[in-house]
């Protein structure tokens, strides 16, 4: 099977007449936990946008498992949508539903199993995510942290090949926010599901990544690629070291 | 149900079988599509009094999901429950192992599958509507008291008025809704005086179609239709713009900067549509008489110098005067009410949905309601 899940080919996007990213190509590898990373405003969300269908490129594709995202429809988008789940920024769980039915959602319109069945994953699920017992709470009851969970539990409803994070640390205090990096990487490891991690959170990033692409707001392009630990330490880009070092140069973020 | 022709993508062979022990060799890939099946599979294999030993082969298990897992392990739960003593499921795949693992299936088994719904008991209901009652009731006392220092803040103070955003909801709740209004109150004009004119013409009385029309919309269906127009758009708006907000917290926000919510928000809508409804049942009123107009110069023969004449000696200025009068009660009425509902909103997105609903049922409600009372006090009042 090919190691490559996702490739982006030559992306150019942007809003109105403003060009974000230009000519934005890199691949995602199957099982990895793959960080997109930049300074506010670079383009990261949109990427991730991009990634699962919900935009249009101005140009270029988005392949998952060699197909199209962003032409593909009906029956064919079906089966691409299915095989990833995404964690959006402010959780996006239906207010009026409880956490029980946010999760069964996708369980009760994709498999044939009977209620009693589709119950029982359901806590499983919340349980993997250590929520067991919330099943009945209504998304407004619940702290932040726990609405992240609950997100990736309905995420993870339909065991998908990706994830997809969108700042999941955004918001979180940093213990919370540890405690969600130590759930990716115990879901990423136990189910080796492919993790696509938007963020720009350093301790996460050092404590999940297994590689990084950085984005430039200035230069509409990836600047660097590879394991955090290298760009901290030997990345010719002093932008880049900066970034990894939480140095503050003057000029370079205006 | 899924046809049965098609290949389930997994298989199951019985390797022993007998009155104590029973072999089941499964391969294959064993996901969301195909668990259905599999569990009336395992449920059809497996019914009746099971044997002693059961063993569950998973040797030829390539990929095995979540469901799936569940579904194994259910049925793994109810054999044990019906007796089954020893029922092992072997040869797993270490992903597939760990997988079983995270889930933690068998203890979630142990506490019972079902999710519990709480359902309250016919006391707890009773209890909480009336509780329920209680709050709203203080919460529109509440709202009354802050809507009137608000109102009496801005007499006092007129240059602390956010005068754009009145001019923005003059433009939004009067402007925008003229072409909809003069539609709407000159079809009724025209129809009211159609009717009247078939029933008339019978007496020759064909000129008083301009005193019927010109009354009745001038005293009534002018204000009335003119009000239902504006709370459909304009009091839903008001509840759906203000419970987003309050959702997303901005009303919070406005409070914790010292901002008064109704002062910031409220005011400046009711203002707007003290305006604008007055002004658009004029108009309305206008419109209206020209619909029955128009039939009297088409069908009765009428001129149209000779209607106008007609509805001006019908109408004096204490019946437009009561429009008026009217009109303005109904603006407060539904500019307080649907802000009032949107404050009310709570529960996200449903919410703010219900909570517009009721903006404009309550809207309609009170607005006919005061129609009624109007009507029997002006009964009485007139001179």
């Amino acid at each position: 099977m090919n190691d490559t899940v996702i490739q982006v080919r030559d992306l150019t996007t942007g809003y109105d007449e403003e060009v974000i990213l230009n000519n934005v190509s890199f691949d995602v590898h199957r099982g990895e936990i793959f960080i997109i990373l930049g300074g506010s405003g670079c383009g990261k969300s949109t990427l991730l946008r991009h990634m699962v269908g919900l935009r249009q490129p101005y140009r270029g594709k988005v392949l998952i498992e060699g197909k199209d995202v962003v032409t593909a429809e009906g029956r064919e988008r079906e089966g691409i949508l299915r095989k990833f789940g995404v964690l959006f920024q402010s959780s996006a769980l239906l207010s009026s539903m409880t956490l029980a039915e946010n999760v069964a959602l996708p369980l009760q319109e994709y498999t044939h199993l009977p209620r009693h069945m589709i119950d029982f994953l359901v806590r499983a699920k919340l349980g993997m995510v250590g929520l067991r017992g919330y099943e009945g709470y209504l998304p407004d009851q619940l702290s932040g942290g726990m609405k992240k969970r609950a997100g990736i539990a309905r995420a993870i409803a339909l065991d998908p090949e990706i994830l997809f994070f969108d700042e999941p640390s955004a918001g979180l205090d940093p213990v919370t926010s540890s405690n969600l990096d130590d759930l990716i990487i115990q879901l990423n490891a136990s189910l080796g599901t492919t993790m696509v991690v938007v963020t720009h959170e350093l301790p996460s990033i050092y404590a999940i990544a297994h590689r990084v692409i950085m984005l430039d707001k200035r230069t509409k392009k990836i600047i660097a690629e590879g394991r955090p630990s290298d760009l901290r330490d030997k990345s010719a880009d002093p932008f880049v070291r900066d970034f990894f070092n939480r140095q503050v140069r003057e000029g370079l973020y205006s | 149900m899924k046809k049965t022709k098609i290949d389930p993508g997994y298989n199951i062979s019985v390797a022993e079988t007998g009155p104590e022990r029973l072999h089941l060799i499964l391969s294959g890939n064993l996901h969301t599509e195909n668990c259905a099946l599999l569990l009336n599979d395992l449920k059809t294999r497996l019914s009746g009094k099971p044997p002693r030993d059961i063993e569950l082969d998973f040797g030829g298990v390539d990929y095995l999901d979540s469901s799936a897992a569940a579904v194994i392990a259910q049925a793994k739960f109810s054999l044990q429950k019906r007796g089954a003593y020893n029922v092992k499921l072997t040869n797993i795949k270490p992903e597939i192992q760990k997988l079983f693992n995270i889930l933690n299936l068998d203890s979630l088994l142990r506490e019972g599958a079902r999710i519990r719904e709480r359902r309250p008991g016919l006391f707890t209901q009773v209890g909480t509507a009336s509780i329920k009652f209680a709050k709203d009731t203080a919460f529109t006392c509440g709202y009354l008291g802050d809507v009137t220092l608000g109102l009496g803040h801005a007499i006092r103070h007129p240059n602390k008025i956010r005068w754009s955003d009145v001019f923005l909801y003059v433009e939004r709740t009067g402007i925008e809704a003229i072409p909809i209004v003069l539609l709407i109150s000159f079809l009724v004009g025209f129809i009211m005086a159609f009717q009247a004119a078939v029933q008339l013409k019978q007496f020759g009385a064909d000129i008083f179609v301009a005193n019927l029309v010109g009354l009745t919309v001038v005293r009534e269906l002018g204000p009335l239709m003119t009000a239902i127009i504006v709370a459909g758009r304009s009091g839903a708006a008001f509840a759906a713009e203000i419970g987003t907000m309050k959702v997303s917290e901005e009303i919070d926000a406005l409070e914790s900067m010292g901002l008064n919510p109704t002062r910031f928000l409220i005011i400046p809508k009711i203002i707007a549509t003290l305006v604008t409804l007055p002004t658009l049942t004029l108009m309305a009123d206008m419109v209206g008489i020209f619909g029955g107009l128009v039939v009297g110069v088409l069908f009765l023969d009428l001129t149209p110098w000779g209607y106008i004449l007609q509805t001006e000696r019908a109408l004096d200025f204490f019946d437009v005067f009561t429009g008026y009068f009217k009109s303005i009660v109904f603006a407060i009425l539904i500019s307080g009410i649907g802000c009032m509902r949107g404050l009310q909103v709570e529960g996200g997105a449903q919410g703010v949905g219900r909570f517009t609903t009721s903006a404009v049922v309550s809207g309609i409600f009170l607005i006919i309601v005061s129609d009624a009372l109007f009507t029997l006090m002006f009964n009485y009042v007139k001179w």
